[in-house]
């Protein structure tokens, strides 16, 4: 095929990359700006990221959402790589009913998981606050272990578990020192999907939470209403840079290994 | 082999009290009035024909839904077409920039929106500062679109158009080039073949596309409650509102209901216009 690239092609990538990095470029922008404006430039400064570490609203919901997220992803891959497990070897039609199950809270809107969830608290009584926030997140967290450790069983040899057992290896053996190097991949994925989800929701939490548990994204929507504070800004920004430099570690490395296999080969 | 089923138990329970039992209350809650009598009337309330507020508002969340849908469907496909066609380097590289916005908090991306949309916002004051060095004649007229639908449809574009654009793409390169090839052998022009063999294939990928795009764009209450300003408020936003100001559960829960059938009724349309045109464009 032809390598060459139109130059209609070039503008329209770089048209599409401007539309969907403008807000970013813009809110990055403002948080280094001197003033509270956020439409208007008056000089640089650091004031926001210096009065961000003060503010302890900000400062409390960012400890909640990374409390929340390490939290729930790591129950929802314990429950949902044992269910994985179980589904791999149930009847299918079993495994088709819990499926169904499963893929509801992805299938649902977000709005009517959350209020589903509400109606569910309070009818059981329970208090809205940091534990409902936690097991309303569990919830929708779990589906994406399970799909994420599922493909992975179902490409691993039966036989391989079958041998351990065989040469005298118990089931939980078997399954720590035969299986889980297999599907781990699967498990780091899930809890990774399970760990940006979690930051990421805002419906949910937002009809889970009590008055006095803040995450961040609930913090952010309520400070939407009564004006943003340029320190947000700040704090997006730091998480920006922190997770795109994470994201290009991870990307250099995986490549780095890459090579090294290829090289390995010839 | 038995003993590895008992894995299922704990998620199982897990399901039933957060999963299934919630959905069941909706369902209980949408037939029940504030003081916890039987009623039809949250029902009645909602497909009131004589005063069709709640319908109104249900078909101006389809609507926007739908306009927002297409444009990022018109402006998605051909990027998703540009990026399949780079080197697999590349093309991954930039795939992730398509990826990298969704990591930074929505809320605040869709806010930023507002600085830039502004009467006095920056792309206003861009237009201005263009005017100045344009002659009287050619003026740029202010973009005033702040608290209308179109901002909505906008916020619903910029938000949701990574989601279109990705699953194309996906399918995109995995069309199998020895049948664009077959069809350039056999004398056909780019566009038929575009028309005859890409586009066909690439439907799958348009269709989960035009789903995952769809679905949030017709359930969001924040996009509209941020750019739409009051009076553009979606059946998203009326339900948040019962749940959260007016404390009427069980009118709210009934709308929920209605919102959970509009999105299992599509679906279904989806998926049936989905395996329909795959088992088509294999016997073409």
């Amino acid at each position: 095929m032809n390598k060459k690239r139109h130059p209609l092609s070039v503008l329209y990538s770089v048209f599409i990359f401007l539309f969907l990095y403008a807000p970013i470029i813009v809110l990055i922008v403002f948080s280094f700006n001197e003033s509270k404006s956020r439409g208007r430039w008056t000089g640089f400064s650091l004031r926001w990221y210096q009065e961000l570490f003060d503010n302890s609203t900000l400062m409390d919901a960012l400890k909640t959402t990374l409390a929340v997220a390490l939290i729930s992803s790591a129950i929802a891959v314990i429950i949902g790589t044992a269910a994985a497990l179980g589904l791999h070897y149930s009847k299918k039609r079993i495994r088709n009913v819990l499926m169904n199950v499963t893929s509801l809270p992805m299938v649902n809107a977000d709005i009517v998981t959350g209020i589903s969830l509400l109606l569910l608290f309070t009818f059981i009584g329970l208090k809205l606050g940091f534990v409902s926030l936690l097991l309303a997140h569990i919830t929708f967290n779990i589906p994406y272990v399970i799909l994420s450790v599922m493909p992975k069983l179902t490409q691993l040899d039966n036989n391989t578990f079958e041998a351990a057992l065989d040469l005298g290896a118990t089931p939980l053996q078997a399954f720590f020192k035969v299986m889980l190097p297999e599907i781990s991949p699967g498990i780091v994925t899930g809890f990774i999907l399970a760990f940006t989800m979690s930051i990421d929701d805002f419906v949910i939490s937002f009809f889970t939470t009590g008055a006095d548990v803040n995450t961040l994204s609930v913090a952010i929507y309520s400070m939407t209403r009564r004006g943003i504070k340029p320190e947000i800004n700040a704090l997006s920004t730091l998480m920006f840079i922190t997770v795109l430099t994470l994201l290009i570690v991870v990307n250099v490395r995986s490549g780095r290994d890459v090579q090294k296999r290829e090289k390995e080969r010839h | 082999m038995k003993k590895i089923k008992l894995a299922l138990i704990p998620y199982s329970v897990y399901a039933l009290i957060f999963i299934v039992a919630p959905i069941l209350l909706i369902l209980l809650y949408s037939f029940q009035d504030t003081g916890g009598a039987w009623t039809l009337e949250n029902y009645a309330r909602f497909f009131d024909f004589s005063d069709p507020v709640y319908l109104k508002v249900l078909w101006r969340s389809i609507k926007l839904a739908v306009i927002s849908t297409v444009i990022c469907l018109i402006l998605g496909y051909p990027m998703a077409y540009i990026l399949s066609k780079l080197s697999p380097r590349v093309r991954g590289t930039i795939a992730f920039l398509f990826v990298l916005p969704m990591w930074m908090n929505f809320l605040l991306r869709t806010y930023s929106w507002m600085s830039l949309l502004e009467r006095t916002g920056l792309i206003n004051t861009f237009i201005e500062w263009l005017n100045g060095l344009l002659p009287a004649a050619i003026q740029i007229p202010a973009l005033n679109i702040m608290y209308t639908q179109w901002a909505v449809v906008l916020g619903n574009v910029y938000n949701f158009l990574p989601f279109m654009i990705l699953p194309i793409y996906t399918v995109l390169i995995k069309i199998d080039r020895s049948l664009i090839e077959a069809a350039q052998d056999l004398g056909a022009s780019r566009g038929r073949v575009f028309l005859k063999v890409i586009f066909p294939l690439s439907l799958p990928g348009v269709v989960s596309g035009i789903s995952m795009t769809f679905m949030p764009a017709v359930t969001t209450f924040v996009i509209s409650r941020l750019l739409g300003g009051g009076q553009n408020a979606l059946i998203g936003d009326v339900i948040e509102n019962q749940f959260k100001v007016v404390g009427d559960w069980g009118f709210g829960s009934a709308m929920s209901v209605i919102l959970m059938i509009l999105i299992l009724v599509t679906m279904g349309v989806i998926r049936r216009f989905e395996s329909d045109k795959t088992g088509r464009s294999v016997l073409m």
